[in-house]
């Protein structure tokens, strides 16, 4: 098991490889559908301090407002990475991103970009909101919360060894694609076509 | 107790308790997994998370799912008192942080903020000749609903027919093209037959059955057996990362069709399989996994 905290050196970054258990520390920021859009179209400002060497988790998750204001997480599981394929790329270069984290895994244009600007994907356990909710040790910040509503804001988050694998590596390699693959070739044995 | 309370009862149940069942299928998948592999690490982590929501009281999965409402009551009942007892308990259950709010207007784009909106809570309602209410209730994460499929016999590319092969083969390539993304393991229901909305309809029932449960009819219970031992060779694994269970069982049923049409459809639950009934009986409430 790595322990990595952020902030992320390009050096430590291009050390992990695919199947690499990772625990993270930190503050990062969630991000999904609307906020990607907003990052690619506007390129704001506001998140770019959080996200310079830092890690965007894809994650819509369910928040607890607190009598003191303050806020807590509940749940907060990965949420499917795919739908930010078209913007993850351009995200991960402008914002100096180390890492996403999230489910699914992603496809060529991402796994390139962790390759030419040094970042991995990370992948959580999805569906262990719980679990996850219980390494957010703080909400530092939240933008575009009235904006976005709940599960779309940016949510910036410390956590506290939040458990993760590598499954794209900064090298060029991506698990998903291995299984896919691999899994392709058994399902048209089972089903009986040729190449 | 007051029946909109024990709907949120049932909600809060849905969302925080899985079913034995599915914890138990889950156990075993554990157990066959091979030491040091990602897949036993995320078997491991899965059932810490699950004893966690259950003890913290707390959804086991951020996605709370779409809320889908199966009643069945005795003539006489007023469907619009059930349906309005249970968008409050709704409204309630997410406002205590049960449920996610996760009812979008599809043409503003704008949450609702607690589950009630258009067909939202959705319920399906029959009548029967008993004098209880019987409610199921399922909670559908929108990431495995996204890999559900719908297949038209013949297909073509695949060379399926119209026949149990055909149906077998189409379901290979359907859990193929999920691979992890519906989280994986799965469980599947599927509807062979019907219309293209009772195909759908009929493979959403399947998931009230208790894991391990066969059909009652052996060709469809030697079937069931063989895809899901089939589709555990894929080695796509839990969330997709390799390994001996991508599926934890496979749930079949079949309609008659129009001699022109003859569909497939398949939906995905993933592991967090969230279903829950309860029993009204002269106004008290039980409930079962």
């Amino acid at each position: 098991m790595i322990k990595l905290k952020v902030p992320i050196s390009e050096e430590e970054i291009r050390k992990l490889k695919v199947g690499d258990e990772v625990l993270l520390s930190g503050i990062i920021v969630t991000a999904r559908d609307q906020a990607h859009k907003l990052m690619v179209e506007k390129k704001p400002d506001f998140i770019r301090p959080y996200l310079k060497e830092s890690v965007i988790y894809h994650c819509g998750p369910i928040v607890k407002k607190n009598p003191d204001g303050s806020w807590s997480f509940v749940s907060a599981g990965p949420t499917t990475s795919i739908r930010e394929e078209p913007y993850e790329a351009d995200v991960i270069c402008e914002y100096n991103v180390r890492g996403i984290i999230g489910k699914g895994g992603m496809r060529e244009k991402t796994l390139e970009a962790l390759q030419r600007c040094g970042a991995v994907y990370f992948h959580a356990i999805g569906g262990a909101g719980a679990l996850i909710a219980k390494s957010v040790k703080r909400v530092v910040d939240v933008f575009k919360l009235e904006e976005f509503g709940t599960p779309e804001a940016f949510w910036v988050i410390e956590v506290e060894d939040l458990p993760l694998v590598v499954t794209m590596d900064s090298h060029g390699n991506s698990l998903h694609e291995k299984i896919l693959k691999e899994s392709e070739k058994k399902a048209k044995e089972l089903i009986g076509i040729q190449d | 107790m007051d029946l909109t309370e024990a709907f949120v009862e049932l909600l809060r149940r849905a969302s925080t308790d899985l079913p034995p069942d599915v914890e138990q299928a889950l156990k075993e998948a554990y157990e066959r997994e091979d030491e040091g592999t990602p897949a036993k690490s995320v078997l491991r982590t899965i059932l810490t998370n699950v004893k966690l929501a259950r003890e913290n009281s707390v959804p086991m999965c951020q996605d709370t799912g779409s809320l889908i409402f199966y009643l069945d009551m005795p003539e006489g009942e007023k469907e619009s008192y059930y349906k309005d007892i249970i968008r409050k308990a709704a409204a309630i259950a997410t406002e205590k942080q049960y449920l996610r709010p996760n009812a979008v207007d599809p043409i503003t784009g704008k949450n609702s903020g607690n589950n009630v909106g258009k067909n939202a809570p959705f319920f399906h309602i029959s009548r029967w000749d008993k004098d209880i209410i019987r409610v199921r209730l399922l909670l559908k994460g929108g990431g495995s609903e996204n890999v559900g499929t719908q297949y038209k016999l013949p297909y073509a590319p695949l060379k399926a027919g119209r026949d149990l092969e055909g149906v077998r083969k189409v379901i290979i390539d359907a859990v193929y093209k999920a691979q992890g993304l519906g989280c994986a393991p799965g469980t599947l229901g599927i509807g062979i037959g019907g219309d293209r909305t009772t195909s759908y309809m009929l493979s959403k029932e399947q998931f009230f059955r208790k894991m391990g449960e066969r059909h009652p009819e052996k060709v469809i219970a030697d079937f069931e057996m063989r895809l899901k031992d089939e589709l555990n060779q894929l080695n796509i694994g839990p969330m997709g990362f390799g390994g001996k269970t991508t599926v934890l069982d496979v749930f079949v049923d079949y309609q008659h069709r129009h001699p022109a049409t003859f569909y497939v459809a398949i939906s995905y639950n993933c592991w967090a399989f969230r279903r829950k009934t309860m029993i009204i009986k002269n106004g008290e409430v039980t409930y079962y996994d």
